[in-house]
């Protein structure tokens, strides 16, 4: 019997495939193609204190391998997260989900994180400190060891939710990162967000995002997000949920050796709505192939290699 | 919104760069005015294009060769099969009109080629304004001509009236109660600013196409509004145009 099941912070998954935040809306809208009852869990979009528009539009250009986005964090705000999208999702979503909190300050991530300690479907909140779209806060508050361990203490204080910190790679060295997250009080660690890049039209010589630089995602990044996630596995006792590029089962398999004990899919769902339905559906053929019975007994399976 | 297999019957041009391609597959219960998202061989993101025509067992779409995606298309051959999801967008609204005016500028007047049929098939002939840059870019107005009463404008005067198309509805007037127009977003802010009783629909650059990304949201006057999911197809009077 193929087990896919996975414990994240005491929580039983049935599978360790979620939705990364910002690529599935506040979910409900996925129901309309799929039952969406079949994820392991999903990760809300980004929510901040205040309702955000964004940037203004391009937000979107295309690469060879994967695309770039600077949606710039656009959501309603967290009271309409938690009075409109949750009891909406929760018609057509029976398990937990995990909420993710953005902001320009840390009071903004305090007030934010608070208000989620109420939301019971919520079984986890994870900071997005690494944003690279916005002017205010997100990055930078995951690109310094110092500040990063701030404001995670500061959440911690008040959060009655695991804390999941969702990685920047864009720094130095992410293990410094993932180290001071630990530290700070961190449940998990979630990595990578998007990589800063950027695409310029050939005919205007002008950058095609409106704010000229966004998030690189896609199977393009797959294997620097393997490898930050292997590097941090080696050096925190953090439960982390691996992402960045993930486009099928095998993906999955692969980022679990490399230290992950739940995956996230993201850029995928936006070039297939059924892309997170089709990776769990492959995965126990996978497994068997490759005569895995118990998922969770792969997790960081190649770090003693 | 569902996800098919479509088999490329017809790829070709209609002038120098504007190409019309046919696919054959499950395409029934499009509405006027919704777009699909095609895959492209070689291309990561999917592209969105409006519904120039469909049966419920082939659609054809219009489109102009602007960059290497496009450019790509049209080298595709007959019997290749492209992965595509239609049936995304909101459509236009025929019930809003008895006497339409249709107004479209460039490659904009895809969509409108099937709208224009649908109020034939109710028995209406709209009232038709084709902008174009030239001669060059035309295409189409004989088609369109079978549907409706077709004024044609160009940019540099070479076909019919010397003007752009909103120029062209201000001289000639036409007799209309509410418009549905699609082409360069210069056109549709001139349109909104003269008259709100209209709908007009919108491109973007998009990530997904059904509402995922929040890629392509616009402001209006009801809030912050997805191209591809609450339009592309909005009331004149309800987008905010930014500069």
């Amino acid at each position: 019997m193929i087990d896919t099941k996975v414990v994240l912070f005491g929580h039983t998954l049935d599978n360790p495939i979620i939705p990364a935040s910002g690529t599935f809306g506040f979910g409900y809208e996925f129901s309309e193609y799929y039952d969406i009852n079949i994820l392991g869990s999903i990760a809300l979009k980004a929510t901040t204190l205040e309702p955000r528009f964004g940037n203004p539009l391009p937000r979107i250009a295309e690469c060879p391998a994967g695309m770039i986005n600077a949606i710039g964090l656009q959501n309603p705000g967290v009271d309409a997260v938690i009075n409109k999208e949750l009891p909406r999702l929760s018609r057509s979503y029976s398990k937990a989900v995990i909420a993710n909190i953005g902001g320009s300050t840390t009071e903004d991530y305090i007030k934010t994180a608070e208000k989620f300690n109420s939301a019971d479907s919520v079984f986890a909140v994870e900071l997005n400190i690494s944003c690279p779209n916005v002017k205010e806060g997100g990055m930078a508050f995951g690109t310094n060891e110092k500040t990063a361990y701030n404001l995670i203490k500061a959440v911690k204080s008040v959060s009655k939710k695991p804390i999941l910190v969702k990685l920047s790679p864009n720094v130095t060295d992410i293990v410094s990162m993932a180290l001071a997250a630990q530290d700070a009080g961190a449940d998990g660690i979630s990595l990578i967000n998007t990589l800063v890049g950027m695409r310029i039209d050939l005919k205007t010589a002008k950058p095609i995002i409106s704010v000229k630089t966004g998030g690189y995602s896609g199977p393009g990044v797959f294997p620097v997000a393997l490898r930050m996630v292997y590097q941090v596995a080696k050096a925190v006792t953090l439960p982390i949920i691996g992402m960045g590029g993930v486009m099928s089962a095998q993906d999955v398999i692969e980022m679990m050796y490399a230290g992950a004990s739940a995956v996230m899919v993201g850029t995928a769902n936006l070039i297939d709505p059924f892309a997170s339905k089709r990776i769990i559906e492959k995965l126990p053929a996978a497994m068997q192939e490759l005569k895995i019975n118990k998922l969770s007994n792969i997790i960081g399976r190649s770090l003693n290699e | 919104m569902k996800e098919v297999s479509l088999t490329i019957t017809k790829n070709v041009p209609l002038n120098l760069d504007t190409y019309k391609m046919v696919l054959r597959g499950d395409t029934a219960g499009l509405k006027a005015g919704q777009f699909l998202e095609l895959t492209v061989p070689g291309f990561f993101l999917r592209r969105p294009f409006g519904i120039a025509d469909s049966t419920d067992n082939s659609l054809t779409i219009l489109y102009k060769n602007v960059g290497q995606g496009t450019a790509a298309m049209t080298t595709l051959k007959e019997g290749q099969v492209l992965s595509a999801l239609i049936g995304l967008g909101n459509g236009f609204n025929l019930k809003k009109s008895k006497k339409p005016l249709v107004i479209g500028g460039g490659i904009g007047i895809a969509p409108l080629y099937k709208l224009c049929k649908e109020f034939n098939a109710m028995g209406i002939k709209p009232q038709i304004v084709l902008g174009f840059r030239g001669s060059d870019d035309a295409f189409y107005i004989d088609e369109f001509a079978k549907l409706g009463n077709v004024t044609v404008s160009t940019d540099d005067g070479c076909i019919g009236f010397f003007g752009n198309a909103v120029e062209c509805v201000d001289f000639h007037l036409p007799d209309y109660d509410y418009y549905f127009a699609c082409g360069p977003l210069v056109m549709l802010k001139n349109l909104a600013a003269r008259d709100t009783q209209g709908e007009i629909s919108l491109e973007a650059r998009m990530g997904c196409g059904f509402g995922a990304c929040m890629g392509c949201s616009i402001q209006t006057t009801k809030g912050a509004r997805r191209v591809c999911k609450e339009g592309p197809i909005f009331s004149a009077g309800e987008v905010i145009f930014n500069d």
